[in-house]
């Protein structure tokens, strides 16, 4: 079984919500909308307060190329446009809706029928899926029409599709696989006209074997309707998500230092994603609800279907609140999400889970002397040397940071997770990657 | 023995030959005022002028004389001395000083998360906006701290803020650049360290920061109303003194209704008896 | 919020694995050699034993408490425990016991605490001390008890000297031979090894080129002439090899990160150890080997990259 040679790690896999099936979360009775869910600028509003706004109107519209619009999650009147706390406590440009009853915009076709023919050109495909909003929604939130779009003289030969989900806890990729099989595999035709690519992978951990049965039997199923595409299953190792690592796992190619997806010919994209598109292109409905996980140490794990703009804490209370040990409440999965500072901020695009851990495991164990195992170099999966890097940035030292090859790391954590010392070391590679990048910034404008 | 001795002078001398050729060879014609200047300048080479150690400055003020060539540590004293030994005008620039402008101290600022990341403010700032209500304040892992190279700043435990000695503090400027919330700031050192200043740098509506801070400024421009020389500016909710105009007649002091302008070095005031 | 919550940058989850539980594992692995040295030259190798690892913890301590200012707490991470037993390995069992302490100072004190403690000790502590005292009390070093009534002259001297009529692969192999009290045991360090390899802790790859290499030059030699030359099994058999390869050269802080500096850095130990051993003053010469090739570390390292 096919799996990426270097480096990663084999966390308990805790999928503790796997087998609950996808619940409606009922609309709130106010929403928080981010105009900045995705890497790129932020969109510009155009509704002010006052306006009366429905389910999928536009409320920010995609400022550049790399940027994406963003539309109501519900229907009612617009509180106000103004700075709001995201989970972090940082403040960012935020429409606030109070939400009255649940129109839809009337082109959007809320049938279950699962449509198969499309006549959309590959222009016109990426044309609406820019126009849905729609980002990467496995954490990372780039605009997804970008990616469909390669730059001059390179062409893309194999779509990817990432339906590996290599977090612990997070199931949300699982569930969308096994409840909207034929829609997702529509979406990845969709994804694989749009591109005009021949070759069609869609990876799957075989921690996952009903999701690997159940895509295989629909897409035995609809083949007539489909581009022909291969279900890859994989030996289960984080980050097997990782683009870099999903490509190496399924292809054999090596994306090279400081290069993208594209330079070895291939588009990676989420299968959630690949459902959203299904939605955006098939039934004109634009990114506006999202399948996330709550999990961890709350009293019922499962996974919902949530409008985007939703407070994380009406999660919560979903699953029986905040446990009285709660340490910690993590957007996204265990090794690469956020921590949570502010609980009333919003679900947005990237939001893949929601994961409550109690107090023993939410706090680190105290850090001891390097000595100097080489395991952070082993599991490393970008073949980096964290142990040197660590020391390096602490000291202060960005040139030789930047010849370290800072700039590969793909902020996985295995060298953190792994580290019998129990020494930050992603902490202080993040902040070099973050140094390293303004000083190259400069370097360029210069 | 004979032998030892001849074969070590033989060694000897053909090793000094060598040096002496390397030497003449690779001799490398050098402004002996360089030495002389870099003499002059404190030694720190902490490079707050600019240039990599006090010998790059040197060397620019004898090849490259210009106004903007400035050490801050040396200060006055120094650059008069410069100036003289090369026959110029001496650039004289008021002394300044590092000034935190956060009062947010644990007892006013109530913390209400526990950051478990690796010890850097940087880190810390990188990964949310900080542990308390405000997001501009200060996250008090003492980054200024560490990079000061004259132990000028420390962590005071009990309110867990860094304090400035005005004594140390050579306003070299990298706790200023090290901040990642931008909380220091160089200023006027003032007449026997008097000043007055908004130790605050919230950007939050006036609630906002009230809630997150008892010692925060609210931008209630009081301040500005009371001010007769036109000192203190009001932008986002915040306001700044400007070193320049102010006259530390220290009447904002007494107005401000949260404490969050601050005097420092005046002398403790006269109790007015009660009539 | 009546909840704290702890917020930190990613990942929130951590392996299980300690320095102190890695530390723990070698100690794990080194009890079968133990054992079968108490059963070769009985309760004096505990003894040994429990004085190399106590001293070793107290100069650990003190060297920790009034030099590096961390108050002594490294103790609790085993790593001078670990120290202590290898360094009682190298020892013969019937040593005089104010020696074991000198070569404790000289382990923990010079070879280990002077440079700043666990993991920047460029030599391993362990092969200081004995090279110390093999160097400084040679007679004591290599005054080992007879076993099972035979002189107490190891398999590696007597083969050097030509005294060596037949070899019992047998006893070497389980260990019914003279030499130091950890490294006669060849089967049991080859199984504390195995469980290393399979908890991870070690990688194969020193051990495999230590022995690798150590089995091939040997071979080459004893085709061309098995009558001067001993066979590889018996260099393998034999003298520290087995502990060297196994825990002393696999030690983190002196060999090379990642598996082609191992591989580089084992197979120097390999053939050096052949060469001392075969061309040497001495009849073995596997600390040796170790400590020239870990002051070469930094420099694989570096070519590694």
């Amino acid at each position: 079984m096919k799996t990426f040679p270097r480096g990663g790690v084999h966390p308990p896999e805790n999928k503790l919500s796997a087998g609950v099936p996808v619940e409606v979360l009922p609309v709130p009775g106010t929403v928080v909308v981010p105009l900045s869910q995705h890497l790129g600028a932020p969109a510009e509003a155009v509704v002010a307060k006052g306006d009366r706004v429905l389910v999928g109107q536009l409320l920010g519209k995609a400022a550049g190329f790399v940027s994406a619009p963003v539309h109501s999650p519900v229907s009612g009147t617009v509180a106000g446009v103004d700075m709001v706390a995201n989970g972090s406590g940082i403040k960012g440009l935020s429409v606030t809706i109070s939400v009255e009853g649940d129109e839809w915009m009337p082109q959007i076709d809320r049938t279950d029928r699962v449509g198969y023919d499309c006549q959309m050109s590959a222009e016109e495909i990426v044309k609406k899926i820019a126009d849905a909003g729609i980002v990467g929604m496995g954490g990372a939130t780039f605009p997804t029409s970008v990616k469909l779009t390669p730059p001059q003289g390179k062409k893309a030969e194999m779509l990817i599709i990432n339906g590996v989900e290599c977090e612990p806890f997070l199931t949300s990729d699982h569930r969308v696989m096994l409840e909207h099989t034929a829609e997702v595999l529509v979406g990845v035709g969709l994804l694989a006209r749009a591109l005009g690519v021949e070759k069609t992978f869609v990876g799957v951990e075989n921690n996952k074997p009903d999701a690997i049965d159940v895509l295989r039997k629909v897409y035995g199923n609809i083949l007539r309707e489909l581009p022909p595409m291969e279900i890859v299953p994989l030996k289960v190792k984080y980050p097997q998500g990782g683009e870099k690592q999903l490509i190496t796992a399924i292809t054999g190619r090596t994306v090279p230092s400081g290069g993208l997806p594209i330079d070895v010919g291939c588009v990676v994209q989420n299968v959630g994603t690949a459902f959203a598109v299904y939605e955006a292109v098939m039934k004109n409905k634009p990114l506006v609800e999202r399948v996330v996980t709550v999990t961890g140490a709350v009293e019922r794990p499962a996974n919902f279907l949530v409008r985007i703009g939703t407070p994380v804490s009406a999660l919560l209370d979903a699953v029986g609140g905040l446990p009285e040990d709660c340490g910690k409440v993590i957007g996204g999965g265990p090794m690469m999400g956020r921590a949570m500072s502010n609980l009333d901020a919003p679900v947005t695009k990237g939001t893949s889970g929601i994961l409550v851990l109690d107090r023993r495991t939410a706090v680190r164990c105290a850090e001891s002397d390097c000595i100097k195992c080489g395991k952070c170099l082993t599991v490393c999966p970008m073949g980096l040397e964290p142990y040197l890097l660590a020391p390096l940035v602490q000291k202060q030292r960005w040139d030789e940071v930047e010849t370290h090859r800072v700039m590969d790391c793909i902020e996985c954590g295995c060298c953190s997770y792994t580290c019998p010392a129990k020494i930050p070391l992603l902490d202080w590679i993040r902040l070099g990657k973050a140094e390293v990048g303004k000083i190259i910034r400069s370097r360029l404008n210069r | 023995m004979i032998y030892t001795v001849v074969v070590l002078v033989v060694l000897g001398v053909l090793l000094a030959g060598v040096l002496f050729v390397v030497a003449k060879r690779f001799h490398v014609e050098e402004d002996p005022r360089i030495d002389t200047v870099e003499g002059l300048l404190p030694g720190a080479n902490c490079g707050a002028c600019g240039y990599p150690g006090c010998r790059g400055l040197a060397t620019a003020l004898v090849t490259d004389y210009s106004e903007e060539l400035y050490c801050p540590v040396g200060g006055a004293s120094t650059m008069g001395v410069v100036a003289e030994f090369l026959g110029r005008a001496a650039v004289v620039r008021e002394p300044e000083v590092a000034v935190v402008r956060c009062g947010g101290s644990c007892a006013v600022r109530p913390v209400l998360s526990h950051f478990d990341g690796a010890r850097s403010c940087a880190v810390a700032a990188s990964t949310y906006a900080g542990q308390t209500g405000c997001s501009f304040g200060c996250l008090g892992m003492g980054d200024c701290v560490s990079v000061c190279d004259f132990d000028a700043i420390y962590m005071d435990a009990s309110t867990g803020l860094p304090v400035v000695s005005d004594e140390k503090c050579t306003s070299c400027g990298k706790c200023v650049k090290a901040c990642p919330k931008v909380i220091i700031e160089l200023r006027r050192k003032g007449p026997k360290g008097r000043r007055v200043f908004v130790s605050c740098v919230s950007r939050d509506k006036g609630a906002v920061t009230r809630k997150a801070c008892q010692a925060g400024c609210i931008g209630c421009g009081k301040c500005v109303k009371v001010c007769e020389f036109d000192a203190i500016a009001m932008a986002d909710n915040l306001a700044y003194i400007d070193p320049v105009k102010c006259r530390l007649c220290r009447k904002c002091v007494g107005e401000c209704p949260t404490g969050a302008i601050v005097e420092t070095n005046f002398p403790p005031k006269k109790v007015v008896a009660e009539v | 919020m009546e909840h704290k919550l702890t917020i930190s940058p990613s990942p929130h989850l951590f392996s299980r694995r300690s320095t102190r539980g890695i530390m723990g594992d070698v100690l794990i692995a080194l009890l079968p050699a133990l054992a079968v040295s108490v059963w070769v030259f009985g309760f004096d190798v505990l003894a040994v034993t429990a004085v190399a690892v106590g001293s070793c913890v107290v100069f650990e301590w003190l060297a920790g408490r009034f030099l590096l200012g961390d108050g002594g707490t490294s103790v609790g991470n085993l790593s001078a425990v670990v120290t202590g037993v290898l360094l009682a390995f190298n020892l013969p069992s019937n040593i005089p016991l104010w020696l074991v302490i000198l070569g404790s100072f000289v382990a923990i004190g010079i070879g280990k605490m002077t440079f700043g403690g666990l993991g920047k000790n460029p030599f391993n502590p362990a092969l200081v001390g004995r090279v110390f005292l093999l160097v400084a009390y040679p007679v004591q070093m290599t005054t080992f008890p007879p076993v099972d009534g035979v002189s107490g002259a190891t398999p590696l001297a007597l083969a050097k000297s030509g005294g060596l009529d037949a070899v019992d692969y047998n006893s070497l192999l389980m260990g019914f031979k003279s030499g130091s009290l950890g490294e006669v045991a060849a089967l049991a360090l080859l199984l504390g090894g195995l469980y290393l390899l399979a908890r991870r802790v070690i990688t194969w790859q020193i051990p495999v080129a230590v022995l690798g290499s150590m089995a091939l030059f040997s071979a080459v030699l004893w085709f061309v002439n098995p009558g001067v030359y001993m066979s590889p099994l018996f260099h393998l058999l034999t003298g520290g090899a087995m502990l060297g390869a196994l825990f002393m050269a696999t030690d983190y802080s002196t060999s090379p990160m990642g598996w082609r500096g191992g591989l580089i850095f084992g197979t120097g130990i390999g053939v050096i150890t052949i060469v001392i051993r075969l061309w040497g003053a001495y009849p073995e010469g596997m600390s040796f080997a170790i400590l020239i090739m870990n002051s070469l570390v930094p420099l694989i390292n570096k070519v590694r990259r």
